[in-house]
């Protein structure tokens, strides 16, 4: 790698060709404040934060954009260079909103907090800020143009990490604006509810829509059994919003945070994962006898329906894929429906009165809980969905120390779980998931791979295959013998969009699909702790396996609530209660709303 | 001065130069041009002090030689006829009249860099020229054709932004999406249009540079002054006896420009179009045009006592905050807050000390913003209210 020696600051430096001003200004621990950047993001130097001064040029140069070049002699602290931050700071904050003690943002906003540090003047200049009504048609996403400072990081995350492109950047000069097609609400357009705006938004301009106010009255509500489920990320999530370090552990401190705030029964999303498992294991099984022993015309590859975010997506982009996807509710969708049928059945609770309740590293799982078919209960399975960060909120708001709350169990039943289930939370973990127990159903034996770990699924490439052959079947799966299962594991809404052209040109031959939409899977989901980038993904991720390497129970199918579920309820896997209650359609939408 | 003496004066003026409007044998530029090595073009371009005449006046030759040593899969070469700049209108007459001049300039500028496809970026609103234009490329690529030259030249039309004449947003603009000027570097001439190298060049730079192969750079350098070599074409308005476009030698005082153009009673003269510098009456006599001086894209804008420079500045600041391409804040932001500002302080909303803040501001705009758009708003807005600050606080 051809190298070029700097100055920041009369430092020497030597960085590789083609760093950025701003990363070579990191390697001499001088930081430099930007706004409009984002390690997940392409460049886009409009913000103009991070400006810094060159000796010999008239202009500042935007550090996150230019290159260090050989012999540059950069300045990061002169003047001229404070000056010209603080302006622009005082420029952004007169087109900001500044509501600064009522924003669901407070605190964790990168705009507040540069303000304060350089003690910039909110009222400066002339107040500019675009006051359009606050967009909350959405059950997901509230945008409010007054608090956008036009840093772009949504759209460039809409379009680069997803593909969709449903926020752009419309007009010019002072009516420069983020908004969507023909200006639509956000219900109305191609958005897929996934919140990665929301992550990368550097103030409030975009936010989830919080029930919290919704679900703090069903708890308060004597007339009312709140349960509660929590989704595999939100456990190594949560302390990290709770000011933990990023992949730190919480399932039991949340479990005991829920308790204390008053919900009725506390259960874990893990377990209709794992139900997940055996539901979709059998579809694929069953698919798979289909196309090869009765030469039916089924939809393969068979895909995950899992993420929510990833279903909207393809009823938009791909309609004419969507028999290729799995039956199979959502395991939030999956629960939401036992816990008013089967759930409420063995506890004797009157499912008219019972609030559902689930706590979810996800935005999209808002609007999923709110799709008109999600009621097989006979009435809405999911009430309110709740993201990590709201729950982050509740537990401050009741004043509870979390880090020193000591551990306790998920109620029973539908409380139990294994490392199966966890693992859903991350990229390649429902693959995972599947084949640990598909290859057993078929085989007798555990998947070859050591300690049940399937390195080529896990990791945050993009787009991951793997191949695995099964033999030694038995009897009644012979027609499998000596096949090779291809799987391939996409995260990312643009990695989904690529692999599906894959596979439409014929260019891509898979058995099983699993799609997630969000960067890294629900570890890095749009309802989760902000800031998100490579590295803390990476170490929530670690944490999702960890967690699921310390479980004693790592199969889905070894499940005793599972074993007990389909032993006095569901009795078979696709049964007619599955039908009924565990397995859903979907709905072609049009690709430009 | 009488009317009959100014006209006399002007004649004398444009005898010394008369190059762009004069008809000239374009396919013998042509021949010529192709005659000397690519490298000989070049060195002549930058001897003969060539400077972009859109307005910025970045040395040509240097732009080509950056073009030619680059390198990629196909170069480009761009004629920005975005002409888009307040006051500005010669570049019209220019193609109006001597589009052969320009496109034997692209010519000779895709031989020398190594470029095989020309693009005319025509300004939306000069649609009216598109199909004659086009019908003249088409003539003179059958001319190409016929004599074995790798190159073809076509017409594009903007869509009506003023920041597209910004040559990476106009690139940007080509390509199909926003006109939103790109981060820098790289520049277009090691990676401009499609990725490739590509030369952007004002439709004047381009016509001076077939007077300049036909006549050498000695002649055009022994018009204008050492700094500011060769001629230029002004587009003349405002409170005028005589106003149009004329071409003159760089290097007049604006006080013998006044002289010529001026009603009598010239208070102001706004040099380079609203994004230039407006010169007072007590500096007409030491303000040289040129780049030793007033730099000016050509636009002359004359205003008399009648005028109000509040309303001139008002008038351009309407005009910058609607056209920013709103991407970067100092310029988005900034433009808004200038305008939002005179107009506070006018009403007596603001006190007369804010215009000092203002002035703050569009010195940050000048060194902060991403692009010549933002960066240039300091210089009306800053020489106006220096200048005026009475007419605009009152």
């Amino acid at each position: 790698m051809e190298k070029v020696t700097l100055t920041i600051n009369d430092k020497k430096v030597t960085v590789d060709k083609g760093t950025t001003i701003l990363n070579a200004a990191k390697q001499v621990g001088v930081r430099i404040p930007t706004l409009c950047h984002h390690e997940d993001l392409c460049i886009a130097g409009n913000c103009r934060v991070c400006v810094v001064e060159q000796k010999g040029t008239r202009a500042l140069v935007a550090s996150c954009a230019v290159p260090a070049a050989e012999g540059m002699q950069i300045y990061t602290n002169t003047k001229k260079v404070r000056e010209a931050r603080k302006t622009i700071i005082e420029l952004l904050l007169s087109e900001h909103a500044g509501e600064c003690t009522s924003c669901y943002r407070s605190g964790n906003c990168e705009l507040q907090a540069l303000a304060q540090e350089y003690l910039a003047d909110g009222d400066k200049f002339i107040d500019v800020a675009d006051r359009s009504p606050i967009d909350i048609s959405s059950p997901a996403i509230v945008k409010d143009d007054s608090k956008c400072i036009r840093c772009l990081r949504c759209v460039r995350t809409c379009a680069e990490l997803q593909g969709v492109s449903a926020l752009w950047s419309v007009n010019k000069g002072n009516h420069t604006k983020v908004s969507t097609f023909m200006n639509k609400p956000m219900h109305y357009v191609v958005c897929t509810n996934c919140g990665q705006c929301i992550n990368r938004c550097p103030t409030g301009a975009l936010t989830e829509r919080n029930y919290i106010e919704d679900v703090w009255a069903a708890i308060d509500d004597p007339q009312v059994h709140v349960v509660v489920q929590t989704a595999p990320a939100v456990r190594v999530g949560l302390g990290e919003a709770l000011g933990m370090e990023p992949g730190a552990i919480v399932t039991g401190k949340m479990v005991a945070a829920l308790k204390a705030l008053g919900f009725n029964s506390v259960l874990d999303t893990d377990f209709t994962a794992d139900l997940t498992i055996i539901e979709e294991g059998t579809e694929l099984l069953l698919r798979l006898k289909e196309a090869l022993v009765e030469k039916k015309n089924v939809a393969l590859p068979m895909m995950t329906s899992c993420s929510p975010g990833w279903i909207k997506f393809i009823e938009h982009q791909y309609p004419e894929l969507l028999d290729n996807l799995s039956t199979c509710k959502s395991p939030q969708q999956m629960f939401g429906a036992l816990a008013k049928t089967y759930y409420a059945k063995k506890k004797g609770i009157d499912p008219a009165r019972m609030i559902s309740v689930s706590i979810m590293p996800c935005t999209a799982k808002k609007f999923e809980a709110a799709r008109p078919e999600m009621n097989s209960s006979g009435f809405r399975d999911v009430d309110y969905v709740l993201t990590t960060r709201e729950l982050a909120h509740m537990i401050r708001q009741a004043g509870i120390d979390f880090r020193s709350l000591p551990e306790e169990k998920y109620d029973s039943i539908m409380g139990e779980s294994t490392g199966a289930a966890v693992i859903f939370g991350t990229t390649g973990g429902v693959m995972e998931a599947a084949l640990r127990t598909a290859y057993e159903i078929v085989t007798g034996r555990e998947v070859p791979f050591k300690n049940l770990n399937i390195e080529p699924v896990r990791g945050m490439e993009g787009i991951k295959s793997a191949k695995i052959k099964i033999e030694n079947v038995k009897d009644e799966w012979k027609f499998l013998e000596g096949a090779e299962l291809s799987v391939a594991v996409a995260h990312g809404l643009a990695n989904a969009d690529k692999l599906m052209k894959e596979i439409k040109s014929g260019k891509a031959n898979f058995h099983f699909i699993e799609i997630m939409a969000c960067p890294g899977g629900c570890i890095g989901g749009g309802g989760q702790p902000i800031p998100t980038s490579p590295e803390i993904r990476k170490k929530r991720a670690d944490a999702i396996y960890v967690a699921d390497s310390s479980l004693p129970l790592r199969k889905s199918h070894d499940n005793p609530e599972i074993k007990l579920i389909y032993e006095e309820f569901l009795h078979e896997p696709l049964g007619h209660h599955s039908h009924e209650l565990l397995h859903t359609h979907y709905t072609p939408r049009r690709s430009r709303a | 001065m009488s009317v009959s003496d100014k006209n006399k004066l002007l004649e004398k003026m444009q005898e010394r130069v008369n190059l762009i409007f004069k008809d000239t044998d374009c396919g013998a530029i042509l021949a010529k041009g192709l005659s000397m090595k690519p490298d000989d073009i070049i060195n002549m371009v930058t001897d003969s002090g060539l400077r972009g005449r859109g307005g910025a006046g970045f040395p040509t030759g240097i732009k080509w030689r950056g073009a030619a040593s680059a390198s990629g899969n196909k170069k480009y070469v761009i004629c920005n006829a975005d002409e888009g700049e307040p006051g500005t209108f010669k570049d019209r007459r220019i193609l109006d009249e001597q589009s052969d001049k320009v496109i034997t300039g692209m010519a000779i500028c895709a031989y020398a860099v190594g470029a095989s496809e020309g693009y005319i970026y025509l300004r939306g609103e000069y649609n009216f020229l598109k199909d004659k234009l086009q019908s003249n490329c088409d003539r003179w690529n059958k001319i190409f054709n016929s004599k074995g030259i790798n190159f073809s030249v076509n017409v594009r039309s903007g869509s009506g932004a003023y920041v597209c004449g910004e040559e990476t947003a106009l690139i940007e603009s080509m390509e199909g999406n926003r006109g939103e000027p790109r981060n820098k570097p790289p520049f277009p001439v090691g990676a401009g249009y499609m990725n490739e190298p590509t030369v952007v060049n004002n439709v004047e730079t381009l016509a001076y540079v077939a007077t300049i192969i036909e006549k050498g750079a000695d002649y055009f350098k022994s018009i204008g002054t050492k700094d500011s070599m060769g001629g230029k074409v002004f587009s003349v308005s405002g409170d005028c006896s005589v106003k149009g476009v004329y071409e003159l030698p760089l290097g007049m005082t604006i006080e013998e420009f006044v002289n010529i153009f001026g009603d009598g009673d010239t208070k102001a003269v706004q040099v380079g179009g609203a994004s230039g510098v407006c010169v007072p009456r007590k500096n007409f006599a030491t303000t040289v045009i040129g780049f030793e001086g007033v730099p000016t894209g050509g636009s002359m804008m004359l205003f008399n006592s009648s005028r109000s420079m509040y309303h001139v500045l008002k008038n351009f600041l309407e005009f910058f905050e609607e056209e920013s391409c709103g991407q970067c804040t100092p310029c988005r932001v900034g433009c808004q807050q200038l305008l939002k500002g005179i107009e506070a302080i006018r009403a007596g909303e603001k006190p007369m000390s804010y215009l000092d803040e203002l002035r703050k501001l569009a010195a940050t705009m000048s060194v902060a913003s991403k692009c010549g758009l933002g960066q240039s708003v300091a210089s009306p807005f800053n020489s106006i209210t220096e200048h005026f600050r009475e007419e605009i606080c009152y």
